[in-house]
């Protein structure tokens, strides 16, 4: 449904069958499909393992941990079942990669989720696809049960003597969900709210039988590192940020889409070359450059290569591989204002500070924009934010505050203007804002 | 008589036997419920109280949680305008002013003849693809007020 691009720049490895028919089986088949699954049965699970540890692939869902060693967590042996758990609740803002995949390759996920069933000694495995995504829970249904058609899930797969099961599961609308102690408890049909840690899911996870949870992107990209070799992966992007990513260009880019890069690539030249640069002749104001919950990056930051260690390095995340791109015409406040908005409302108000964090600092940032801002709030968003980071369950309390902080240290200069040109300076560009009194 | 069809009370039956515990299925089976009824009627929340061993209260709880679940029946066609930052970025609040304005109705509003909704919703995972809106389940990408227009109006016509 969603259009697919292409640069010359491109690494295709998880988007190789892109555009191929890859949905269905036997064209799945034709393209080297559960080849590699039937290669990890051969070689055991200390083989699989030792391969991803080496293809130094991390979590694409934002995390960035590294899947061998996520993996190498769970006990050996277990009294209660042991799960593989595949997070397709992608929702973070400048986030559609995992839509592609699962419309275009649905089986790649499916045999990821059998190869990690197979490293941790699971018997089934889920695969949670966010409710608005339902004509990609179809062709998810549809993918499962002509697998088992073939016999490559259920009873003695394979040849091998191993059962192994792959179900599909669907949401019905929450954020919240993609975090991955909240997805276990909406999986086991309960509201999203998420687990104190420890214990973490690979000892105690869903039903409380060790689980090991990965997202779509790092569990379609493990028949690739089974096939290819971990070194082969690993070479491809730069040290300890093994392989490629889909990076989803968003924003105020000419030629925005889902590219599949090596890890490792400039970012000023993704939004020059690979985005085709800024629309309408404007100028790059900043970027966003792991989705909406990562620290902002100004324009004169951006000569930085796109993997993990080197944006944590500059102060921000690679996050979930969405690049969003502002143009100078771009208002911070009320960009602040709508990723704030965003968190407010997908606060599930499990954690105080979290749930009264989010909601007055939307309630600032409205009035604030709407010409109402006093110069001391400028220091209180900034403090509310600060009493949010690391104070929650889960991590939604640090992405609704890492944004604002990162916004009022790079751009103070911009909220400051909003008291001087009241209500917002950047109306001519198109802000329509109906203004409210001042308070103080 | 249970409020929804049989064959989705057997696909429900069949699709519980897959987990562990008898809730664990409630979610997905909200949504189709309401798929299917076009909202949770108190009917529908006694018949999968029942269903899955839970009291009334607590999948009323549940149901709170899911921002796609709703009480209130809704227009035949729900139309959701994401709003969020990517879609904004590239004219999403105009555009969701154009449905207010062509529908003659708010956020969360339904048209006196019951063939549309409309909702603001935040990121439905479109953003390489803004300004993005579905309707009931499907995307609509790259909009245009004009676009938007043409796509009301095939929802129109379809009736």
């Amino acid at each position: 449904m969603a259009d697919l691009v292409s640069h010359p720049d491109e690494v295709k490895v998880v988007s190789r069958r892109f555009g191929k028919g890859a949905a269905a089986i036997d064209r799945y088949l034709e393209l080297d499909g559960y080849k590699a699954v039937q290669k990890a049965l051969q070689q055991g699970p200390e083989w699989i393992v030792n391969e991803m540890k080496a293809s130094s692939l991390r979590g694409r869902g934002g995390a960035g941990f590294p899947t061998g060693m996520k993996w190498s967590f769970v006990p050996k042996e277990s009294a209660k079942p042991k799960y593989v758990l595949c997070n397709g609740d992608e929702s973070e803002p400048g986030t559609c990669k995992d839509r592609l995949i699962l419309e275009h390759d649905p089986h790649a996920v499916i045999e990821g989720v059998m190869i990690a069933a197979l490293a941790v000694g699971a018997k089934t495995g889920f695969i949670y696809i966010r409710g608005e995504y339902r004509y990609l829970v179809d062709i998810m249904r549809k993918a499962i049960a002509e697998a088992y058609g073939k016999g490559f899930l259920g009873k003695n797969i394979f040849g091998s003597g191993m059962d192994l099961d792959v179900r599909w599961h669907t949401g019905a609308g929450a954020y919240e969900v993609g975090e991955e102690s909240a997805l276990m408890e909406s999986l086991e049909g309960k509201r999203g709210n998420p687990r104190i840690r420890p214990p973490f899911p690979a000892v105690v996870g869903l039903w409380g039988g060790p689980t090991v949870i990965n997202n779509v992107e790092t569990l379609a990209s493990v028949p690739h590192v089974v096939l290819g070799g971990g070194e082969w992966y690993a070479n491809l992007g730069t040290p300890k940020n093994g392989g490629t990513r889909l990076f989803c260009l968003s924003g105020h880019v000419e030629r925005p889409g889902v590219y599949e890069l090596p890890l490792g690539y400039n970012l000023r030249k993704m939004i020059d070359e690979v985005g085709g640069g800024i629309w309408k002749g404007h100028k790059l104001k900043a970027v966003v450059p792991g989705g909406s919950s990562v620290p902002i990056l100004k324009a004169d930051e951006i000569d930085l290569a796109m993997d993990f260690d080197t944006l944590m390095k500059a102060g921000t995340f690679l996050g979930s591989g969405g690049v969003i791109i502002l143009d100078d015409h771009t208002c911070i406040v009320k960009f602040c204002l709508r990723t704030t908005q965003f968190y407010q409302h997908e606060s599930c108000g499990w954690c105080i500070p979290c749930r009264e964090g989010t909601d007055w600092m939307k309630k600032t940032l409205v009035r604030f924009h709407a010409g109402g801002g006093i110069r001391r709030d400028i220091d209180n968003l900034n403090y509310l934010a600060e009493n949010m980071l690391g104070r929650t369950f889960c991590p939604l309390g640090d992405a609704a505050a890492m944004p604002v902080m990162s916004m009022i240290k790079k751009f103070r200069e911009e909220f400051e203007a909003h008291l001087e040109g009241r209500p917002c300076p950047f109306e001519a560009y198109g802000a329509a804002v109906e203004q409210v009194p001042v308070l103080a | 008589m249970i409020p929804v069809s049989e064959q989705l009370d057997r696909f429900f039956t069949e699709k519980m036997k897959d987990y562990p515990t008898q809730r664990s299925f409630l979610v997905p089976m909200l949504l189709y419920t309401q798929d299917e009824l076009g909202y949770l009627s108190e009917e529908a929340i006694a018949y999968l109280a029942h269903k899955v061993g839970l009291s009334e209260l607590e999948v009323r709880n549940v149901i709170s949680y899911y921002s796609m679940l709703t009480t209130k029946p809704r227009g035949r066609y729900n139309v959701q305008v994401c709003t969020n930052i990517c879609c904004q970025l590239r004219g999403a609040e105009e555009l969701f002013e154009h449905c207010k304005q062509r529908l003659g109705i708010g956020h969360k509003g339904t048209t006196a003849d019951g063939q549309f909704s409309l909702e603001e919703v935040e990121c439905i995972g479109a953003c390489s693809w803004a300004p993005a809106a579905q309707v009931n389940y499907e995307f609509h990408e790259n909009l245009t007020p004009e676009k938007m227009d043409e796509v009301l109006e095939q929802y129109r016509r379809h009736g």
